[in-house]
């Protein structure tokens, strides 16, 4: 088996990632990478993430037969890894608590962060209360109108919360911002990254931290199934839960990896965030990725009905799994998410998060074809509590 | 030698340091782009830094993001920034331009093709603010085989070895940001400044440009007193966007011989 041992030591995963920022935030990058290279193999500091995992996070996650579900689709059977349990609802808080440990270990008192639906600030906000820092959320400001509930969470846990009115206002403008503060505040800051996207070392560090997930999946499965499952799904934003559910299995090559993305109102319509099925390979936010642009490289707004997958780049590891096959990428759209959205709620009494909702969108579309003894393993990314006022709208309700 | 040599050579024999001005190309409008270019000139401007807009202008402050997006609405793309090149150089032959951007509309248009159409469009430069030195090696070969000098940004947290690596890649000038933070921040800091001169000058043989903190003639005096040449960018583009399409050029013209006058007295 050929060992994969990604990204190289600038932070390239063949021809993607690296370190494309301004010569202002280099040294801030080199100092985090040092820390976090001594950090990631030093068995106290592994050993302390762990112990937060367990009796904070809630960690491990179950994994669930969805049975009903299964049954409806008549093919393969769906199980789900249960993220949506996690403390805060979502598989966020595995990378913010592991920044966040980084952070206190480099002295750091004040922590930043960008978000779009608001589950990454909550699950920063949530740390740095945990751990007395001071804590600033960077939000565009569209997503702080649709995503109010979590703007009042992110304030009741203590952090200010910034409306970002530049570009299109959401979650790529957010990072813009965050990353204006970091240059600007940056020996006392540490800038807490929501996704496997940026500068090296964060596409690496955030999947460290996610990749809890399919290391649990690796013994849960054959301990309730006597066996790996036939593929790993998970829904693409910028790739942080779907990097920890398939990193561990990228050398278990008879596992498929299906990434799926948001196809918003159809890759014709132009209106998605699909970065991976229908962007190109540009630079922007610090790596060489796949990107949402226009014929000139201005990047384009994207459309999702989850805010969480409402980006126009895409993690840079993605890129290439995708390019080497090793992982296949999908698109299912608005309409899909929230079929599969109400058939969780109806069928398993699982109220998931939109995003997570297209992951399990794609699982039964394809579970139709496959024989019943196949299995398909969801990555349930979060929970669907922050969406009730965007599917209430959906379908013509005010709340 | 490049325009930009010949430049600092010139100004060198003549005891005068640069004056640089940036502004963002397409702002406020297309067509004043051209004669903006002309009036920084005759003001005494010696070399010019156009800005190529960016949707994510992730390096800039709120200044420099709204002339972007004004820009950007105006349709300003990549291809007409070196329109206004071609344009720019039908009457000045002498004053070197440098583009000013971020990566990804570069990439988009492919190395092989922005060498090929900067160099024929008469660019002498290109800073590209989100490719530092261990990202930017291809494109700085391309622009050599052209002729075009790259020009890189160092900062005040730069250590010893990246300024060492600087020195091997870069030509034409360097570009000092006297400030952590974004354009337009705050006001520049002159006795760091002269504090981080030596130690680049010890490993960069070229000449050093400050920028980011610059607003009047008095500290662009003061600059110039100890760097080779003195950087305006945030200043400008405030002055533009309180200008009309109509007496823009004059105003920028006017802010600028009013620095240059300061900078030489
Ligand atoms: C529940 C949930 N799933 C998925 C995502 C998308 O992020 P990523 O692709 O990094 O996992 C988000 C982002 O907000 C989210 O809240």
């Amino acid at each position: 088996m050929q060992m994969y041992d990604l990204p190289d030591r600038n932070g390239h995963f063949g021809p993607y990632g690296g370190v494309f920022v301004a010569e202002t935030l280099i040294h801030a990058l080199d100092e985090l990478r040092t820390q976090y290279e001594k950090l990631r193999s030093d068995p106290a500091f592994i050993e302390e993430f762990e112990y937060e995992l367990k009796h904070y996070v809630g960690r491990p996650s179950p994994v669930y037969h969805a049975k009903r579900l299964s049954q409806k689709c008549g093919g393969a059977q769906i199980w789900l890894k249960r993220e949506d349990l996690n403390h805060t609802g979502a598989h966020k808080i595995n990378n913010t608590m592991g920044q966040a440990l980084v952070a206190r270990h480099m002295g750091k008192k004040r922590i930043i962060a960008e978000t779009g639906a608001g589950q990454h600030g909550v699950a920063s906000a949530t740390v740095a209360a945990r751990y007395g820092m001071e804590c600033v959320v960077y939000m565009g400001s569209e997503d702080v109108i649709r995503q109010s509930p979590n703007v009042y969470r992110m304030k009741l846990l203590g952090a200010s919360v910034v409306p970002v009115e530049s570009g299109s206002k959401t979650l790529k403008d957010a990072l813009n911002e965050a990353m204006r503060d970091w240059v600007t505040n940056v020996e006392g800051t540490f800038y807490i990254i929501g996704t496997v996207a940026g500068p090296h070392p964060y596409p690496m560090m955030v999947r460290d931290f996610n990749s809890v997930v399919g290391r649990e999946l690796l013994t849960q499965m054959p301990d309730v199934l006597g066996r790996q499952p036939d593929a790993i799904l998970a829904c693409v934003g910028g790739g942080s839960n779907a990097m920890g559910a398939f990193y561990p299995y990228i050398p278990h090559k008879e596992v498929r990896l299906i990434g799926v993305e948001a196809g918003g109102f159809g890759i014709a319509t132009g209106k998605h965030a699909a970065t991976l099925c229908a962007g190109k390979p540009g630079v922007l936010h610090g790596n060489r990725t796949y990107l949402m642009q226009d014929d000139n490289g201005q990047i384009i707004e994207t459309h999702s009905i989850s805010a969480g997958l409402d980006y126009p780049g895409v993690g840079p590891e993605h890129a290439w799994l995708k390019d080497t096959g090793r992982a296949e990428y999908v698109s299912v759209t608005d309409d899909e998410a929230l079929e599969a959205f109400h058939a969780m709620c109806r069928l398993e009494g699982i109220i998931p998060a939109l995003e997570s909702s297209h992951a399990v969108a794609h699982a039964m579309k394809i579970a139709r074809d496959m024989p019943k003894d196949k299995v398909l393993l969801v990555n349930l990314s979060g929970r669907g509590d922050k969406d009730m006022n965007t599917v209430a709208k959906h379908s013509g309700i005010e709340l | 030698m490049s325009r930009i040599s010949e430049t600092f050579a010139r100004l060198r024999s003549q005891g005068r340091k640069a004056l640089i001005p940036f502004v963002t190309a397409g702002d406020p409008t297309q067509a004043a782009t051209v004669p903006i270019m002309q009036s920084l000139v005759t003001a005494g401007a010696d070399i010019i830094e156009l800005g190529v807009p960016f949707s994510d202008p992730m390096a800039d402050g709120p200044t420099i993001q709204r002339s972007s997006e004004r820009a950007l609405k105006n349709g300003t793309s990549l291809r007409n920034v070196l329109g206004f090149v071609s344009t720019f150089r039908q009457t000045d032959n002498s004053t070197p331009v440098v583009l000013m951007g971020y990566a990804n509309p570069i990439e988009a248009m492919g190395y092989e093709a922005f060498t090929e159409a900067a160099a024929s469009a008469g660019v002498d430069g290109v800073l590209v603010v989100d490719y530092p030195p261990e990202e930017s090696e291809k494109l700085t070969m391309a622009l050599r085989t052209k002729g075009i000098d790259s020009i890189f940004l160092l900062s005040p947290t730069s250590e010893e070895s990246r300024i060492e690596g600087v020195g091997r890649l870069a030509s034409g000038y360097v570009y000092y940001v006297s400030l952590k933070g974004v354009t337009g921040a705050a006001n520049i800091d002159l006795s760091e400044v002269s504090g981080r001169l030596p130690m680049i000058r010890a490993h960069v043989n070229l000449p050093i440009g400050v920028g980011f903190g610059i607003r009047d003639g008095e500290t662009a005096r003061a600059i110039a007193g100890i760097a080779d040449a003195v950087v305006i960018g945030s200043r400008l583009v405030q002055e533009i966007e309180a200008s009309t399409p109509e007496n823009v050029a004059a105003n920028i013209g006017a802010l600028v011989r009013s620095i240059r006058t300061a900078m030489d007295a």
